[in-house]
């Protein structure tokens, strides 16, 4: 591209400068691909996932199930189960490091001491065999050197200060011993044991009832603020991300259709997909709303139809859709959407 | 107004006429079930086709004994007494001067029926009444269940002493269908509980199941519960145990006619050659070692077998 | 409003916490229903929402008769439902049929989709003749947008959003009066859920059907329902028509629960009062004393420890707390 859709005027201009913005980044991901090699052929799961979060930033990697949101989390961390997962292509890098070329060990440094990860079902993440204050404290013992009573001390102030009542008294409990919004911050406890400086949360809060979500979104977010922590949230739900996300990144059948500003996606959203599901998507607030809904399902990712991946269920598909894979075009520095027609889409608003 | 691309009136992109009409065309058209794919699955595996050999040779010993070998199993030529292998005998002579070749392929017919027999008395009792014990649940279950402990509370080997024992007082000469009903039957009978646990837990786990909860919604009783909802999906795990049980239950009959219990001649099996060639076997090894090859090998492909399906039916394995 | 179709009474639902091998022992109950009351007229969605533990699915169990009821009653078409023996029970599991959550677990994998969606036939036999059972199967298979030539597939070989359907396809199959919706969008995705939506709305319209619609996710609730009960460890805390549950909350718990409901717009944020509840839902074997919501209820007073507020309409419509009030800024109101 020689232009950059610019959405104040309406009009492509010349390129500005958009790398400024990525120097800075603390993670970065570019064109990322994930192959898995199953007997049913080769899923293509990631085909060139770019995307990057800023220290005391909040980026929110939004998709449906299959979209590849939690598979790009787990080739950042570098805990693909390898077979059937293989990384094809495409960089990770961490404060400027290479990760995807990085010896085993020091992904294993980086793994909890830069990059941490907590997953969506905390009674499965946790170890059901040890009590929750040994599995923190363990961690600060062999990886900070900690004595005993000090790691001890250590992870009560931990599950202190992700508000476990009674920290002390509940150090000795078993993760089943523990609710479900609890377990959860247990496991939040857990990942910041070693300070890290990216979080990655993969649908934190999608098991949890919607008044202990609130309460689990509320802790993220400080949290975040107060270590300046850069935030990937990974989930499928608008709502959550409208509440927290600075920056979006939409993911369909293992690309980045749209990224962005959160307030300008939602106000002016770029892609199709993008759209359409808003459009879907029941609200509280309104009342005898008419539901659009995105026909037919999302493509199996052995079978990726060829062109842009949303054609088939796109309303605004045509012939060069079909031929051609849109590549992400820049809207404006923060900004790009990986659509043929975003100009004249977001010209209809 | 707060969220023009909703609020907006209209939407940006024409509203969908119809129900959104799945389009499933893309996904295989050729009708798959399970047990389809388990299928599908096995043939592709090293050990199945392996032991499916074994078996099919086994198989075929037992219902064609006279395709392998011409000689007569029980024709005893007492100049050869305990020779060793040779060109004419491949696996030399026994204690009468039978050929130990032949007497091999004759006896696989009643090692592989008591083996077959004794399993299938197993699985079918031990499967009746797991069925029942779990879907009854409360009462019905803790007393089958108790019951079912008494009998795996016996050690195998005494309890089949017990029984076999009792029928026949030692010396005594049962007839040959009398013999194998009676092995077949002592081990069936000290073998169920292992199958009724199985379909126990099985049935516990698909009872639970939504699809059980939206039959009984729909009005269904409980054969049809049990029939079309439950034993299709409970079947799978007690069909691999009893795989890996006949293979188990060839070498109990090996061991009741080693220790004199079992099957006696004239019955000829694996088990009772095993027991004639106990006293010889520092002069004629070769009176043991191939009665018992057979029965390992035979052992073996069963345990493959089983493996091999367990994994074709669990799906998390693919 | 018209004669109602399904009438609660007072419903109570208790399991036994049972300790003990062979001789079980009770030593406490869940009280997953405990005295819950309301009514569905023809034609109505009746939303019940609530949180884990609340006792939604266990209504639903009950009301589908797959539970009996500890006490109350339940009558559908004027009948008590827990009376009904034999052509008068067969009768009710045509007229009331029940959606479940789970797209996996709920079709027996083992059946292929004209087995699942005719077995209610078979069950039936009087309903289609043999010989027109696969024709019907295949209309139903139509009618919820699914691929009629399909009907030899396995349940494995759908999406969460067909097998919804499948579902839907068989509950339809008797041409029922009421369906419980346990939860029936709640495990797909976004593109999904509003497809499977339209389509129970589609058909309402086109069958007359009343719905009582369980759910945990409250904009799915407005989108569909008439009017709405909010559940609380077995007991319902506020119920009445969409409007007034969304626009008009007046007990603490409709109005905390709306408020931790994320809204997918940005500029939102900061706009609306924030209630944030501390702690979980207690258990419901021992429930507080009182109102239970007093432990979590910023209001709470002595009062709510002693007495246990009645579901009573003070303001405009039935609401179970001592200090009901209205509050506003809990939904933004959109155009």
């Amino acid at each position: 591209m020689s232009t950059v859709y610019d959405g104040e005027s309406g009009e492509f201009v010349p390129p500005q400068e958009i790398a400024a913005a990525q120097d800075e980044s603390l993670l970065q991901v570019l064109g990322l691909q994930v192959e898995f090699r199953t007997r049913d052929g080769v899923a293509k799961v990631l085909n060139g996932v770019s995307y990057h979060v800023n220290a005391g930033e909040t980026l929110a990697v939004l998709g449906e199930s299959g979209s590849g949101k939690s598979v790009t989390a787990q080739a950042i961390m570098g805990i693909l189960d390898t077979p059937p997962a293989f990384v094809t292509g495409g960089s990770v890098t961490f404060k400027g490091e290479e990760l995807l070329t990085a010896s085993a060990e020091r992904r294993r440094m980086v793994r909890g001491e830069g990059i941490a990860m907590i997953f969506q079902d905390a009674l499965s993440a946790l170890n059901p065999v040890f009590t929750v204050g040994f599995q923190i404290a363990e961690q600060l013992r062999l990886r900070r050197g900690m004595g005993k009573a000090q790691a001890r001390a250590a992870a009560i102030e931990l599950l202190e200060q992700v508000r476990i009542p009674h920290a002390a008294g509940r150090f000795g409990d078993y993760p089943h011993q523990f609710s479900g919004g609890m377990r959860q911050r247990v496991m939040i406890a857990m990942a910041l044991a070693l300070d890290p400086e990216v979080l990655i949360a993969d649908e934190p809060t999608t098991a949890l009832d919607v008044t202990v979500q609130a309460q689990i979104m509320d802790l993220l977010a400080e949290i975040q603020r107060e270590r300046a922590m850069g935030l990937v949230l990974i989930t499928h739900d608008l709502g959550v991300v409208a509440e927290v996300a600075d920056r979006i990144a939409v993911m369909y059948a293992g690309r980045i259709v749209e990224s962005g500003g959160a307030r300008e996606i939602y106000r002016r959203p770029g892609h199709p997909y993008t759209v359409a599901l808003l459009e879907s998507l029941p609200r509280l607030d309104l009342k005898g709303q008419q539901l659009n809904t995105i026909k037919g399902l999302p493509p199996s990712l052995t079978d990726i139809p060829p062109g842009c991946p949303f054609h088939p269920r796109c309303r605004l598909a045509q012939d060069i859709c079909r031929r051609q894979v849109p590549e992400p075009v820049p809207l404006d520095a923060a900004r790009s959407s990986a659509c043929h027609f975003t100009g004249e889409l977001m010209d209809r608003v | 107004m707060s969220d023009p691309t909703v609020a907006a009136g209209e939407p940006m992109l024409e509203p969908g006429a119809d129900l959104g009409r799945d389009d499933s065309g893309r996904r295989q058209d050729r009708p798959r079930s399970l047990g389809g794919d388990a299928w599908h699955e096995l043939r592709r595996k090293p050990t199945f086709v392996v032991s499916m050999v074994i078996i099919l040779i086994v198989v075929l010993m037992a219902a064609f004994p006279w395709l392998w070998t011409h000689v007569d199993p029980n024709a005893a030529d007492l100049s050869r007494v305990r020779q060793g292998p040779s060109g004419q005998a491949w696996f030399g002579y026994d204690v009468q001067g039978s050929d130990v070749f032949a007497r091999v392929i004759y006896g696989t017919r009643a090692s592989l029926l008591v083996g077959v027999l004794s399993t299938v008395g197993a699985v079918v009792i031990g499967g009746i009444v797991g069925i029942l014990a779990g879907y009854h649940g409360r009462l019905t279950d803790s007393v089958l269940s108790r019951f079912a402990d008494i009998f795996a509370g016996m050690p195998f080997v005494l309890g089949a002493i017990v029984i076999l024992m009792t029928f026949n007082a030692p010396g005594s000469n049962p007839g040959e269908v009398r013999i194998v009903t009676q092995v077949v039957l002592s081990i069936a009978v000290l073998s169920w509980p292992v199958a009724m646990r199985i379909m126990r837990a099985a049935t516990l786990v698909a009872k639970q199941q939504d699809y059980v909860k939206a039959a009984r919604g729909l009005g269904a009783g409980p054969l049809r519960i049990i029939v079309r909802h439950l034993l299709p999906n409970t079947v799978a795990p007690v069909l691999v145990y009893a795989t890996i049980s006949l293979g188990a239950n060839i070498g109990a009959e090996a061991t009741l006619s080693y220790l004199g219990i079992g099957l006696r001649p004239p019955v000829v099996s694996w088990g009772v050659m095993i027991s004639d060639a106990k006293d010889y076997f520092t002069v004629a090894p070769h009176m043991l070692l191939f009665p018992a090859a057979f029965v390992s090998i035979t052992v073996l492909a069963f345990v493959m077998l089983g493996d091999a399906v367990r994994d074709a039916f669990d799906p998390k394995s693919r | 409003m018209s004669e109602p179709i399904l009438e609660v009474t007072d419903l109570v639902k208790h399991f036994p916490v049972q300790v003990g091998v062979l001789f079980k022992r009770t030593v406490g109950h869940v009280r997953a229903v405990d005295g819950v009351s309301f009514s569905l007229a023809r034609g109505e969605t009746l939303g019940v929402v609530g949180e884990s533990g609340c006792g939604k699915s266990t209504l639903a169990q009950v009301l589908m008769r797959l539970e009996r009821a500890t006490s109350g009653s339940v009558t559908f078409e004027g009948r008590d439902i827990f009376s009904l023996r034999g052509q008068e029970l067969r009768r009710l599991r045509r007229d009331v049929q029940i959606v479940l959550q789970d797209p996996y677990t709920s079709l027996n994998p083992r059946m292929t989709v004209g087995d699942l969606v005719g077995e209610p036939y078979e069950i039936h036999a009087d309903v289609a003749p043999r010989g027109e059972r696969r024709r019907r199967v295949q209309e139903l298979l139509e009618l919820v947008g699914l691929n009629p030539e399909h009907i030899n597939r396995y349940p494995h070989q759908f999406s969460g959003g067909q097998r919804q359907r499948i579902g839907i396809a068989r509950a339809l199959a008797l041409r029922p009066k009421v369906i419980i919706c346990d939860e029936p969008v709640s495990a797909l995705d976004v593109s999904v859920q509003a497809q499977v939506m339209n389509l129970l709305g589609e058909l309402q319209t086109r069958f007359d059907l009343s719905y009582v619609f369980i759910a945990h996710d409250l904009s799915v609730v407005r989108h569909l329902s008439t009017r709405v009960a909010v559940m609380y460890l077995g007991k319902i805390v506020e119920i009445g028509t969409d409007d007034q549950i969304y626009e008009h909350p007046t007990h603490p718990y409709t109005q905390a629960l709306l408020s931790a409901v994320p809204l997918p717009d940005p500029e939102q944020r900061g706009r609306r009062e924030v209630i944030r509840l501390t702690g979980d839902v207690p258990s419901p074997v021992d429930p507080p004393s009182g109102c239970r919501f007093r432990t979590r209820c910023w209001k709470a007073q002595d009062l709510c420890a002693q007495e246990e507020p009645p579901l009573v309409d003070r303001l405009g419509h039935p609401s179970a707390c001592h200090f009901a009030e209205e509050r506003p800024r809990i939904v933004p109101t959109s155009a």
